[in-house]
């Protein structure tokens, strides 16, 4: 039975690395405007703005 | 389709709440934009100063929130990004289309935010910048905090009920008290922070209830959860077999996805709620006695004041017309399809849409006291009137509760009595029952069917705001209608006339140059337009005049054209047509009744419904439609006030009624009604107002609405039935002790699948 002491760390650090990740989508914003999201897919490609070069969100 | 500089001033396609932006086509549409920037009034956009609203963002950037009209799918998220993008020291900006609203963020000192909300404003999106924070976000925290919740829950369960699992096969398998006692330690380490953290909500509400003196479903439900931690806790520190861990962390899973469905609904029609703000003309230009224009908030207007308001802007306040010409919309407060003329002297009202050339206006109302707060006032009324609906589910929690309640404590005293087990046996035993009682699939029962039903209605075209419309809507007994925009379309349709199909193009691509509805209906009524027409000038309450290849065309009244016979007798809802003033054309319209609304009418009438049509408009034009539809009861010219009270009058007399309307005047009595619904095309108010939402130029979504809600309250009857018949099977198990942690959670999760799983059948129940 000493599989376990690898195993249930690793069970539970995949379980709380899901769980961190989500927490940070939620964080980040990405579940604030899913009616927009699901439209923004039909947009073409983002485009760069010229006023930095970086690409515009 | 070729630029021709017009002689009057057309802003951005400011429409009544219409959303003709974007229909089909609306990605390819974009790129022929209807108005470029140099059509916008500057007047229109000179008042609004956002600097007060810009807040700085850090590094040097700072940035400003702007609440978006005429928002309506990708194109427009990309038209005004793409736009703003394209700004000259533009760091980022983002439109949020939940909610709509825009975001953006610039450099200190490369943009102007005027600029900026020209900019969008230009592109036929009206903006208005707002202070995020008083439009508070608490919302949108309270939404994050269950979903949270719900992740923490959603980990702790699936972890939890793995160990679980070993542990019951190890009750078969020979599993050691060692490796038993460890793995209960490693879900308490899971289980205990996880219920702390998202057993929240429920505690809170729990104990708000409690110090009210009252009970609520969350009082059994914390109760459950926090004595099944606890006592599995006390059982891992004394090595005993069994531990509910696994049970309390399902519940609050199980518990707060119903609970974040529940918030979601709601939240969809607060944000709705918000934009009545948003229709409210927020500044306003006054004429000083100097001929100075300076903005005024609407709230500082004062009577007597002079307003000039530009083409396309909403009027702010009720007012005299003192100088200038134009048709105004008052759809939105009289659900009248065809502009009124609005010369000198005449009345004008806060809310309406100026639609030709810009007026003066002397104040006679305060912001307060105008016909458009009149509305807001009586709906406000009507609310305070509308006796508060207690939901199906709450009325089940009302004897629930105390029951569950009765029946622990009485297990308690059972065991103390006739068993010689000792208090902590007697305290297990009552403690099963209070988790195997916990009303899970009570709490499942109804917001599963209700995602199921919204989802349904959904594709049928239906939005379902209002979290309990759909049981109310199982109530009722009578249907009222709304004349125009509910059983008609709601906007002039050509419906014949005297042309030629030449002249026909010729005409629309004149009257492409105006915003009126009349000349709206005639493009929309012409498949292709390709003529060029100068000099073009539009003469309010007349019609237009322009020049095609050196003949002057004109377009608009009888008396315009100079055609005989009297303008009167037709009822106004024709358009005449003249070369070099000789009148060659005649263009009769028609508000079409929607092409489904006499079937609609006759399957509400067998489905047992009375249905009442009440309308703002003539007695004439109400009468024709309510013989079309085999109507019986009708009343015309109905003033707001009047709606509503016919509408209490029904109450008293016991009936439920289902109000479906769109304009302003109609939102009080949406209100009012048991339960109501508006088309996508109603007015912002309206659609605040009511219940449900429907889209299209089809009624049926009407009746879809109402099948669905009687199939749907059915089975959430169905469900608390189910998850009583499996408390009557599990309670007597826990009662008298044989509840251990594997049945607990076979019969908990067996019975949230089986509801869940009955309110997915409402996919195929017709």
């Amino acid at each position: 039975m000493e599989i376990l002491v690898y195993l249930i760390p690793i069970a539970l650090f995949l379980g709380l690395a899901g769980l961190g990740g989500f927490l940070w989508c939620l964080k980040s914003g990405q579940f604030e405007d899913l009616d927009g999201a699901a439209e923004r897919i039909l947009l073409d490609d983002e485009e760069v703005s010229p006023g930095d070069g970086k690409t515009a969100s | 389709m070729n630029v021709v500089k017009p002689a009057i001033n057309i802003s951005p396609p400011v429409d009544a709440g219409g959303a003709d932006c974007c229909d089909a086509g609306a990605l390819a549409s974009f790129t022929t934009a209807r108005s470029g920037p140099a059509a916008v009034d500057e007047s229109t956009l000179a008042l609004r100063d956002p600097s007060t609203f810009v807040t700085p963002a850090g590094d040097g950037q700072s940035s400003l929130n702007l609440l978006v009209e005429n928002l309506h799918c990708a194109a427009c998220i990309g038209k005004i990004e793409g736009r703003l993008n394209a700004t000259p020291g533009v760091v980022q900006s983002r439109v949020n289309m939940s909610t709509r609203r825009l975001n953006v963020t610039w450099r200190n000192g490369e943009a102007d935010p005027a600029e900026l909300m020209r900019a969008v404003q230009a592109l036929g999106y009206p903006v208005t910048p707002f202070d995020p924070s008083e439009l508070a976000g608490a919302e949108n925290r309270e939404g994050k905090r269950l979903l949270s919740a719900m992740a923490v829950a959603g980990f702790a369960a699936a972890n939890v009920m793995l160990l679980s699992v070993s542990v019951w096969s190890g009750h078969a398998g020979g599993m050691g008290e060692g490796t038993r006692t460890l793995f209960h330690w490693i879900s308490a380490l899971i289980a205990l922070p996880a219920v702390v953290y998202a057993g929240q909500p429920f505690f809170k509400s729990a104990l708000a209830a409690l110090r009210a003196g009252g009970l609520n479903m969350d009082v059994p439900i914390s109760l459950a959860v926090v004595l099944a931690a606890g006592m599995s806790l006390y059982q891992t520190i004394e090595a005993a077999e069994h531990a509910y861990f696994d049970a309390s962390v399902s519940l609050l899973f199980f518990l707060l996805i119903g609970r974040y469905l529940d918030h979601r609904a709601r939240a969809k029609a607060r944000s709705a709620a918000t934009h009545l703000l948003g229709l409210q003309a927020r500044a306003a230009t006054v004429v000083d006695a100097d001929g100075r224009q300076r903005a005024v908030r609407i709230a500082d207007i004062e009577k007597g004041m002079t307003v000039l308001v530009a083409a396309g802007e909403r009027i702010p306040v009720d007012g005299t017309v003192i100088d200038g010409r134009s048709d105004v919309d008052t759809q939105l407060l009289s659900g009248e399809t065809l502009p009124k003329l609005a010369a000198p002297g005449e009345k004008v009202f806060a809310g309406t849409l100026n639609l030709t050339a810009p007026l003066r206006i002397n104040t006679s109302a305060l912001a307060d006291a105008t016909l458009l707060s009149e509305i807001v006032k009586l709906m406000e009324l009507a609310e305070q009137g509308r006796a508060r609906y207690v939901r199906l589910a709450d009325r089940v929690a009302r004897f629930y509760a105390p029951t569950v309640h009765i029946l622990s404590a009485a297990t308690f005293a059972g065991w103390m009595v006739f068993t010689d087990a000792g208090w902590q046996a007697s305290l297990m035993a009552a403690i099963a029952v209070l988790i195997i009682t916990c009303p899970c699939a009570l709490g499942l029962a109804v917001p599963a069917v209700q995602v199921v039903a919204s989802s349904r209605l959904l594709r049928a075209g239906v939005l379902v705001k209002a979290a309990d419309a759909l049981e109310r809507l199982n109530d009722i007994d009578t249907v009222v209608f709304d004349k125009t925009g509910t059983l008609t379309l709601g906007h002039p349709e050509l419906v014949g006339g005297d042309y030629d199909t030449s002249l026909l193009s010729l005409a629309a691509a004149l009257a492409q140059h105006s915003r009126h509805p009349l000349s709206k209906a005639l493009c929309a009524a012409t498949p292709a337009v390709d003529a060029v027409i100068s000099d073009v000038r539009e003469e309010p309450g007349y019609g237009l005049e322009g020049i095609h290849e050196g003949r002057t065309l004109r377009l608009g009244s009888r008396a315009w054209c100079g055609a005989d016979g009297a303008a009167g007798d037709q009822d106004g809802t024709e358009i005449c047509f003249a070369i070099d003033g000789k009148n060659v054309a005649v263009f009769r319209f028609e508000d079409a009744l929607r092409p489904d609304a006499r079937e609609v009418i006759a399957a509400l009438g067998r489905m047992g419904l009375g249905i009442e049509l009440l309308s703002g408009d003539t007695p004439h034009a109400v009468a024709h439609a309510a013989s079309a539809l085999g109507i019986d009861s009708w009343k015309a010219g109905c003033l707001p006030a009047g709606k509503t009270a016919r509408l209490e009058e029904l109450a008293r007399d016991g009936r439920c009624v289902l109000m479906v309307g769109d304009g302003l005047n109609d939102a009080p009595s949406l209100v009012s009604a048991h339960v109501s619904m508006s088309p996508a095309s109603a007015a912002d108010v309206s659609q605040t107002a009511a219940d449900l939402l429907f889209q299209g130029a089809r009624l049926t979504p009407v009746v879809t609405a109402i099948r669905v809600a009687r199939s749907s309250t059915r089975l959430v009857k169905q469900n608390f039935a189910l998850a009583f018949a499996y408390n009557t099977i599990a309670v007597p198990l826990a009662v008298a002790g044989l509840a251990t942690p594997l049945v607990a959670a076979v019969a908990m999760s067996s019975s949230s699948i089986v509801v869940t799983l009955n309110a997915l059948r409402l996919r195929w129940i017709r």
